[in-house]
């Protein structure tokens, strides 16, 4: 399948948790950096830091407002990426939230026995 | 909200070779490893609620084989295989996989992948780590590709979940 133009490059970019915290936030519209440092309680060399690393890989793009400078996401670029780590990591999530499931119930078995291994 | 723990698995790729997936239980080492390589336990939750699990081969010592497959809720069979490399009860698991439904042309050698699966923790609280090692740049591209092709109609229901913040 044409998945060409999608760089690993784009996917590490975008794999890391805060920077998809970043796309997330940019999701609902085009935002000036301090609205994100208030957002996710990063400081401001931060979000300037993976705004830089997703603008090199095109996930996002910026703008200039005057002195204000503004970050909106470059959707179709990054949305099969983002995707597919949402789904990967999804699948993993709903694993592990049977295997809670599991391990209540041994954890019951083993309170009951009085056993410890 | 704010008050509930963090419980989903978080995803990084901490080389270009690497995918490490993280997720905290609340429950001991040994009882999370019994469910990572006891079948019966393993059935319970490796179908990830997209089907049910169908074959699941554990011979749990160094060079011992294993498969898992499963039948998506589509029919589609998906299976996995492969040998365990290293075994530390309750501490640490390090596999090789091989997908089975590599694509012509590929060979096992090129595709397999090396898994450690590390528990830190303690009498009530374990950290699994599940490092996925690739043989290469390549072949972990292959393994993204694959997954989107098999997980498209789950990113496609996901994304109907959470279209409000993608919207």
């Amino acid at each position: 399948m044409a998945r060409a133009a999608t760089t690993t490059d784009a996917f590490n970019a975008v794999a890391e948790p805060r920077r998809r915290e970043i796309l997330d936030a940019l999701a609902s519209g085009e935002r000036p950096v301090n609205d994100l440092v208030r957002q996710l309680g990063l400081t401001q060399p931060q979000v300037s830091k993976h705004l830089r690393v997703l603008r090199e890989v095109g996930a996002v793009e910026m703008r200039e407002d005057g002195r204000r400078r503004l970050y909106r996401l470059n959707g179709p670029a990054l949305k099969p990426v983002h995707d597919w780590i949402k789904e990967y990591e999804q699948t993993w999530s709903d694993r592990f939230d049977l295997m809670d499931a599991v391990l209540d119930e041994l954890k019951d078995k083993e309170e009951g026995d009085g056993s410890h291994a | 909200m704010a008050v509930m723990p963090d419980r989903r698995a978080t995803l990084t790729l901490p080389t270009d070779e690497q995918i490490l997936i993280t997720r905290e239980f609340d429950a001991p080492r040994h009882l999370v490893y019994r469910a990572l390589t006891e079948p019966e336990l393993v059935k319970r939750w490796w179908h990830a609620k997209r089907g049910r699990v169908t074959v699941v081969e554990i011979d749990l010592r160094a060079g011992g084989a294993w498969r898992y497959v499963m039948v998506a809720d589509d029919g589609m069979e998906v299976g996995f295989h492969g040998t365990y490399r290293e075994i530390v009860p309750d501490e640490r698991l390090v596999t090789v996989e091989v997908f089975e439904g590599l694509p012509e042309g590929v060979s096992e050698e090129d595709a397999a992948t090396v898994n450690t699966a590390t528990l830190i923790g303690d009498d009530e609280r374990t950290t699994l780590t599940i490092l996925v090692q690739a043989p290469s740049k390549i072949a972990r591209d292959a393994i993204i590709d694959s997954g989107m092709e098999l997980g498209l109609q789950d990113a496609l229901d996901l994304l109907e979940e959470t279209a409000s913040s993608l919207a």
